[in-house]
């Protein structure tokens, strides 16, 4: 029975940072798993028709994916993250989402868990409670939980090490940036990925933010800011510091309007003095020239700092 | 010794800078109060706000560049769910690189009556806790009495056959309440005051109009960042409804638990979960309001609020299912006053125009 039901991910928000645990477990447990195809322009167009003028583009972009998936499977997959430490949380946008998508579709079978540890609802006895209704046997929903983790966990290691290997590659010519964002702008095809392969075909080295040593970065966040409370923010912070001295400028990309990082970019702003900054926004208008002309100067203006450091 | 003095400064909130006051008033030199809210006060704040920062970011700012600028030396921050609690670290950033010398006393997002006097203790180490925690209660007392005769007066106001009254004696009441210093005096200017408002002589019909306002809470309890648009409604012989204020937002803190569920338990089926902040708050009073016979709802928050826009897909809903006409507002620095007054005349020409029809 459990093989028929079809369940969807979308390719969108989270998607980016859990996706492989969600897909494995899914698969262990026997459902079909469908994740909606990489964002194009017809997906943006339909969930910005459907969302609040206000949202941000990552949500729009993520009821784009849910409307594409709702005609081909019984249940979307939606968790509902609410805070993953003591004293921290997430943005309010993670603990809505299947709220949202409850009140924008019709008809719409979610399936959803909540991880909230301030309130003490743990992923794992909540996963167990919600897949109970499918799976009598605990014991098959425990193995496969402990088997998505530690595929997550091998594949983030490799990441990593992966990362730390490009930026010890010795090259002259190429600066290195930092690219500062949430995984769900990085890899999207239609906001991240477009911006990385100009500046690479500018010659640029590209380090990225997400992958970074998580515990350490949380720490070396402090640094920046001793009150911030966002997790997701909290690392990407911390990978600045954890990559200090090895890079030679910093990109933030932004979704317009994204409350937590409109505040926290600013205080970098004001904070780091030492590395060239940029900052760009994406919204659902964005036309690429403009935004080309910006990343060039960028990157030219890098080249010249070390090429000038260099002589010296 | 004249360089040691801590002045101290808050940002605004509606009337409530007279418990503010009250709070700080045994624990520093002076209190420098902040010049109302004025068109500069949102314009030093937008120019020197990171741009996408919600409203009342820009507000606060405002406050504290206008309190520095008359000599103000401490200033203070609260925390809470959604942004609001990030305010103070980048805030004072700002303001250092303005070149402003000051101190910044900013309270934790968990608040219990303890650890909120230890840490306002920190300001002046030589007050003891207990006169501290007195003075917590005389403000909390304060809040109350501003909370209920502010209720009064926005259901009455409309009605009221002489024009100008309530205001008249609301200005009386906020004076008498700011110099009244124990807990006797407070009750006694909160009772003396009710009663004659109550004589104040109204004329109002069996059956108002009647509408409730739900959102954001800065934007809801600042009349000058919403353009006054509870009065204007008032103007029209509408009785207006808002639930949130500073009573009601600790007797969430402190009661969380209980209150957060009914409201999740009024916004069922809309809801399932908690969406943060206060918007849960808003659909489950929009919810109870549809259902109970209420006019309309208008909605408001700042630009790009979270939590209200998490919100608001439900409300659609709400909206569609009871037939139960909503507005929706958010406010910028950009918003132009005209622009939210037309839309809010055309919104109760359409439910005066529908209450004749009945």
């Amino acid at each position: 029975m459990i093989s028929k039901s079809k369940i969807g991910i979308p390719r969108a928000m989270l998607y980016y940072k859990y996706g492989v645990f969600w897909q494995r477990f899914l698969l262990e447990l026997g459902f079909t798993v469908i994740v909606s195809p990489e964002t194009d322009k017809e997906i943006l167009k339909k969930g910005t028709s459907l969302s609040v003028d206000e949202s941000c583009l990552s949500l729009k972009i993520y009821l784009g994916h849910v409307d594409w998936l709702i005609s081909r499977v019984d249940y979307i997959f939606i968790p509902r993250i609410v805070s993953l430490k003591k004293g921290e949380s997430l943005c309010t946008k993670f603990m809505a989402l299947g709220d949202i998508i409850r009140n924008t579709f019709k008809n719409v079978k979610v399936i959803e868990y909540t991880i909230d540890v301030e309130e003490k609802e743990v992923e794992f006895i909540n996963l167990i409670k919600v897949f109970f209704a499918w799976e009598k046997n605990i014991f098959k929903i425990i193995k496969a939980y402990f088997l998505a983790k530690k595929e997550e966990k091998s594949l983030e290691e490799k990441q990593l090490n992966n990362q730390l290997l490009e930026l010890d590659r010795k090259d002259n010519d190429s600066p290195t940036i930092l690219l500062v964002s949430h995984p769900y702008t990085t890899y999207d095809a239609l906001l991240g990925k477009p911006i990385i392969e100009f500046l690479k075909k500018q010659n640029a080295k590209i380090i990225y933010a997400d992958i970074v040593e998580k515990e350490k970065a949380m720490k070396l966040a402090e640094n920046i800011s001793r009150d911030l409370y966002w997790t997701y923010n909290k690392e990407l912070i911390g990978a600045i510091e954890y990559y200090r001295g090895k890079i030679d400028g910093i990109l933030f990309l932004m979704v317009f309007p994204c409350g937590p990082d409109s505040l926290v970019i600013n205080l970098c702003q004001h904070k780091i003095k030492d590395l060239p900054i940029t900052v760009i926004t994406l919204d659902e208008l964005e036309g690429d020239v403009g935004l080309k002309t910006r990343l060039e100067s960028f990157v030219d203006i890098l080249k010249i700092k070390k090429t000038r450091n260099g002589r010296k | 010794m004249e360089e040691n003095k801590k002045k101290i400064c808050f940002p605004h909130l509606g009337n409530y800078f007279i418990a503010f006051k009250a709070i700080m008033e045994p624990l520093v030199d002076e209190i420098v109060l902040a010049p109302s809210i004025t068109k500069r006060t949102i314009e030093l704040g937008t120019r020197y706000s990171p741009e996408a920062a919600c409203i009342p970011f820009k507000y606060n700012l405002g406050n504290y560049i206008e309190a520095l600028e008359k000599g103000a030396n401490v200033i203070v921050q609260a925390g809470g769910g959604c942004r609001f609690g990030y305010y103070g670290e980048v805030q004072e950033q700002i303001l250092y690189n303005l070149g402003y010398k000051f101190e910044l006393i900013k309270f934790t997002n968990n608040y219990d009556i303890v650890n909120l006097a230890k840490k306002l203790q920190t300001i002046n180490p030589k007050v003891s806790l207990i006169r501290i925690i007195y003075s917590l209660l005389l403000a909390y007392l304060k809040v109350r009495a501003i909370d209920k005769v502010e209720n009064y007066v926005r259901l009455n106001i409309g009605f009221e056959k002489n024009k100008g009254e309530f205001d008249k004696m609301f200005k009386a009441f906020l004076k008498k309440l700011d110099i009244s210093n124990n807990l006797f005096a407070i009750r006694k200017t909160k009772n003396e005051f009710l009663k004659t408002f109550k004589k104040i002589e109204i004329d109002k019909p069996e059956k108002p109009i009647r509408v409730v306002m739900i959102g954001e809470l800065y934007v809801l309890m600042e009349p000058f960042s919403n353009f006054n648009i509870e009065k204007q409604l008032a103007e029209k012989g509408i009785e207006v409804h808002r639930h949130c204020n500073i009573s009601s937002i600790l007797h969430d803190l402190f009661m969380k638990e209980g209150i957060m569920r009914g409201f999740l338990k009024k916004a069922y089926p809309y809801l399932k979960n908690n969406i943060g902040a206060h918007g849960t708050e808003s659909v489950g009073l929009a919810h109870l309001s549809a259902k109970g016979g209420f006019e309309g709802a208008i909605h408001i928050k700042p630009f790009g609020c979270i939590p209200e826009v998490n919100a608001m897909s439900s409300l659609y809903q709400i909206s569609k299912d009871y037939k139960f006409p909503i507005i929706y507002f958010s406010f910028d620095s950009q918003t132009s006053e005209t622009g939210v007054k037309t839309r809010l005349e055309a919104f109760y020409d359409l439910l005066i125009m529908k209450k004749k029809k009945k």
